[in-house]
C-alpha cells in the first residue's frame, strides 16, 4: 500500500512571502577544494606532499613546511568535539533568521582544530564526534559535526535541513514519468512522504505499462509535458510553477548512434532537442518560480534534480550523440546551478552508467537499475550534495576522469574500434 | 572492383515501373485536368450560391505525427519558437520560426515518397504539374462503418455501390475517403493506438489497384494519419494505398477534415503543397468550393 500523503499546513495568503538570504559564501580559491569535495558528499583536507600535515583551514602553503605542494586528500573526519556555545546574535541576515544556532570546535585526529555546526544528536563537549561536509544554501562547503557512529540525518535536525533538500512533504515535478527511471523516481518519491507529485506526460497517445498503475499513487497527479515543446512547458510552469518545490528532471532522448550512422544527423537533432534544449526550456519558464519560493517556510522550493549520464564526463563513441547531448546539458546546468544559488536553490546532477533499460541493452553489466538510479535521487536530496556517481561504473569513470580525463578518452575510443 | 560489379548490377535490374507508360497517363491525365478544370469553374460559376468548406487542420504543437518504432527515424511534430512580438527583438512585429516534418497536419504525398515512385519523373512536391492542384472531389461516405470498426477497409464492392448511386469516379478526381475520424479531438482517440498497432480505417489493396487502373485517379484522401489503414503494415504489399497510388504517380491528402461537409460529388478542391525543393510531400491548406441550390 502506498504511504499516505503528508499535508502541510496551507499558507496565508495575506503575508508576504519571505525572500531568500544566504549564508556568507565568499570563500578563497583555496578553500573552494573543500567545497568541490563537498559537492561529491566527501571531506577532504589539504595534506602537504612534503611533510604529510593536514590542514584546516586550507592555505596557500604548508602551514607546517611552507611548502606549496598541496593537495587534497580524504579524512574520515573522526575528532574530538573540545567546546561548543550557541550562537543568539548575528548581523549576517541568514544567521539573524536561523538563531539560535549550535557550533563547537573539534580537533579532528591528525591535529586539524576547526569551527563547525553540531549536530543535536551529539554533547555535551568534550565527546567523540565525527566531521562531515555538507552544502549550505549558498553551495559551499560547511563543516558539521554529527555522532561518531551512526547514519546521520541531517533533515531530522531542524537547523541541518537546511543543508538538505529533503522531499518529505514537498511537491514534486518528475518531467517524465513514461521511462522506466521517470516511473522509479516518481515510486521513490512516493515512498519518501513527498506531499503532491506532478508527472509529466508526453505524447499521451503513446501508451507505456506502468503509468496507468502510477497514477493510482494518492500523491500523482498526471500532467502534460513535452520538453520539446516550448508551449507545453509554458504552460505548465503557468499552471503549478508557483507550487513546484523540487523539479526532477527525468525527460531523456537515448539513441544509439556512432556520429557516422544513416541517419545520426536528425536523432542527434532530437536527442539534443529533449536532453540540451529540453533542459533550457525547463530553466527558462520554472527556475524563476523556484528563486521566488527559496524562503517560503519549511517545504519551500529547494532543488533541481537532473539526471544526466557518465557519458557526459567523455564521450562514449557507440553512443557518441547522445553523450554529446549530455555533455551540453551538464555545461548548462552548470549556468543553471549559479543562477538557481542566488536564492539558495540547489541544482543536483547525477551522473548514471549504463542503465539496465532498453537503451543500454546492449552494455555490458553492471548496469544501474532503475530503481537503484532513483534511490540516489533520494538519498542525493535527503543528503547535502550537489554530483552523485550512482553505481559502479559511474564511480570507476569518476575516478579515471579524476586521475586522466585524456588517458580515459583514449581508452573509451579503443572500444569503438 | 566489388563496387564497380554492384553498380552495373544495379543499373541492369529492370525497374518495376514503365516511366514512358506513366509519362502518357501523366500528361493525359494534366490536359484532361485542365479541360475538366474550365468545365468544372463553369458550373460553379453558373450555380447561385457557392460554399468555401476548409478542409484544414490548425498546424499545431498538439497535433499528432505518425507513430513509428523510436529506433527508426522520426518525422518531427509541428513547433514553433517567437522570433519577436512587439518587443525589443522586434519593436513593430510579431513572427515565429516553426519547424515540421513534411508529412505533419493535414498534409499532402508525393509520389516520390515512398520507392515505388521514386524513380517516377517529376515526382517531387517542386516538380508537381500546377494544374493538378485544382481537381474535383469525390467523397465516399464511410463514416457509419468507421464508427462500427476502427479498422474498416474500404474495398471495390464499397466503390462499386458508391458510383451505382452517384455515377462512375471520373479519371483525374480525388477519391475521399470519408470516416468522421476528424471529429475525434481528443489526440489519443485520433491515433487510437493499442499494443498491436494503430487501429485507423482505409481502402484494402484491391480497393486501392481498382482506383488506380480502372478509374485512374488524381490521388486518394483519408481524415486519418496515412492514405492506407492503421493496420496496413500486414497488408499484402504493406501500406498498399501508398505503394499503388505513388509508384502510379498518384497523390495522398491527409488528415482532413470537415469531409462531412462535402457533397458524394460537384466539389472542387484546392490541394497546393508547398514548393519543397526534392520535397516529399508539405503540410497546406485545403479547401472546397461547393456548388448549392439557391433556398427555398
Amino acid at each position: 500500500m502506498a504511504q499516505a500523503p503528508m499535508r502541510t499546513k496551507r499558507k496565508n495568503p495575506i503575508l508576504r512571502t519571505p525572500q531568500p538570504t544566504l549564508p556568507p559564501h565568499a570563500r578563497s580559491r583555496a578553500a573552494l577544494g573543500l567545497t568541490a569535495a563537498a559537492a561529491r558528499g566527501a571531506l577532504e583536507l589539504q595534506v602537504c606532499r612534503d611533510c604529510g600535515a593536514a590542514q584546516y583551514p586550507p592555505r596557500e602553503v604548508c602551514r607546517e613546511c611552507l611548502s606549496s605542494r598541496l593537495m587534497w586528500g580524504p579524512h574520515n573526519g573522526q575528532g574530538q568535539l573540545l567546546t561548543e556555545t550557541v550562537l543568539r546574535s548575528a548581523q549576517e541576515l541568514y544567521f539573524r533568521e536561523h538563531l539560535p544556532w549550535r557550533i563547537g570546535i573539534v580537533r579532528l585526529d591528525g591535529g586539524a582544530t576547526l569551527v563547525a555546526y553540531v549536530h543535536e544528536g551529539i554533547g555535551p563537549a568534550p565527546c567523540r564526534v565525527r566531521v562531515e561536509a555538507a552544502l549550505d544554501r549558498a553551495g559551499e562547503a560547511v563543516l558539521v559535526a554529527v555522532p561518531p557512529d551512526k547514519r546521520t540525518n541531517f533533515s531530522a535536525d531542524p537547523k541541518l535541513r537546511e543543508m538538505t533538500c529533503d522531499p518529505q512533504a514537498r511537491k514534486i515535478l518528475v518531467t517524465d514519468s513514461k521511462s522506466a527511471i521517470g516511473q522509479a523516481v516518481v515510486r521513490a518519491l512516493a515512498a519518501a512522504g513527498a506531499e503532491m507529485i506532478w508527472v509529466g506526460e508526453a505524447e499521451p497517445w503513446k501508451k507505456v505499462a506502468g503509468t496507468a498503475t502510477l497514477r493510482d499513487l494518492p500523491q500523482v497527479t498526471a500532467v502534460p509535458l513535452d520538453v520539446t515543446d516550448s508551449h507545453s512547458v509554458r504552460e505548465l510552469a503557468g499552471e503549478i510553477g508557483a507550487k513546484v518545490d523540487i523539479l526532477v528532471n527525468t525527460a531523456d532522448c537515448h539513441r544509439t548512434l556512432t556520429i557516422g550512422a544513416r541517419g545520426a544527423l536528425d536523432t542527434a537533432q532530437l536527442e539534443m532537442d529533449v536532453n540540451y534544449f529540453g533542459l533550457l526550456r525547463l530553466a527558462r519558464e520554472f527556475a524563476p518560480l523556484l528563486k521566488a519560493r527559496a524562503a517560503d517556510g519549511p517545504e519551500s522550493s529547494v532543488a533541481w534534480v537532473n539526471v544526466l549520464s557518465i557519458f557526459a564526463l567523455s564521450n562514449y563513441p557507440p553512443h557518441g550523440t547522445y553523450s554529446a547531448s549530455k555533455a551540453a546539458a551538464l555545461s548548462l546546468s552548470q549556468a543553471l546551478r549559479a543562477d538557481l544559488y542566488t536564492a539558495g536553490v540547489r541544482l543536483i546532477n547525477l551522473f548514471p552508467g549504463p542503465v539496465d533499460d532498453e537503451w543500454d541493452q546492449l552494455e555490458m553489466p553492471p548496469k544501474l537499475s532503475p530503481n537503484a538510479l532513483a534511490a540516489a535521487v533520494v538519498d542525493a536530496l535527503r543528503g547535502s550534495m550537489e554530483d552523485v556517481y550512482p553505481g559502479e561504473v559511474a564511480q570507476d569513470w569518476l575516478a579515471r576522469h579524476r586521475d586522466n580525463a585524456k588517458a580515459l578518452e583514449r581508452e573509451l575510443s579503443e572500444g569503438s574500434r | 572492383m566489388k563496387a564497380v560489379a554492384k553498380k552495373r548490377k544495379t543499373k541492369v535490374t529492370p525497374k518495376r515501373t514503365n516511366k514512358k507508360a506513366h509519362r502518357t497517363i501523366a500528361k493525359t491525365t494534366a490536359r484532361a485536368a485542365t479541360d475538366h478544370l474550365r468545365e468544372w469553374l463553369q458550373m460553379l460559376a453558373a450555380s447561385p450560391r457557392l460554399r468555401l468548406v476548409d478542409l484544414t487542420q490548425t498546424l499545431s504543437p498538439d497535433f499528432p505525427p505518425i507513430v513509428l518504432p523510436p529506433e527508426m527515424g522520426q518525422s518531427r511534430p509541428f513547433r514553433m519558437e517567437q522570433i519577436s512580438r512587439y518587443d525589443e527583438n522586434g519593436p513593430a512585429w510579431y513572427w515565429n520560426n516553426v519547424s515540421f516534418g513534411e508529412h505533419t497536419g493535414t498534409h499532402f504525398d508525393a509520389p516520390i515518397h515512398w520507392i515505388s515512385g521514386r524513380d517516377l519523373p517529376n515526382n517531387s512536391v517542386d516538380a508537381l504539374p500546377v494544374e493538378h492542384f485544382i481537381a474535383p472531389a469525390c467523397v465516399v461516405d464511410c463514416s457509419a462503418e468507421a464508427r462500427a470498426d476502427a479498422d474498416f477497409l474500404l474495398t471495390v464492392e464499397h466503390i462499386q455501390a458508391w458510383e451505382q448511386r452517384h455515377g462512375r469516379i471520373a479519371a483525374g478526381s480525388w477519391v475521399l475517403m470519408r470516416t468522421d475520424w476528424s471529429k475525434r479531438s481528443d489526440p489519443v482517440a485520433y491515433q487510437n493506438l493499442d499494443d498491436t498497432g494503430q487501429h485507423t480505417p482505409g481502402p484494402d489493396p484491391a480497393c486501392v489497384r481498382f482506383l488506380v487502373t480502372a478509374r485512374n485517379v488524381l490521388g486518394f484522401g483519408t481524415e486519418t494519419i496515412g492514405t492506407d489503414a492503421g493496420q496496413a503494415a500486414h497488408f499484402k504489399p504493406p501500406y498498399p494505398c501508398h505503394y499503388y497510388m505513388h509508384g502510379a504517380g498518384k497523390y495522398g491528402l491527409q488528415c482532413l477534415c470537415n469531409l462531412d461537409l462535402l457533397p458524394p460529388t460537384g466539389a472542387l478542391i484546392v490541394a497546393a503543397p508547398l514548393k519543397i525543393l526534392q520535397g516529399s510531400g508539405s503540410p497546406l491548406r485545403v479547401f472546397g468550393l461547393v456548388p448549392t441550390r439557391r433556398r427555398g
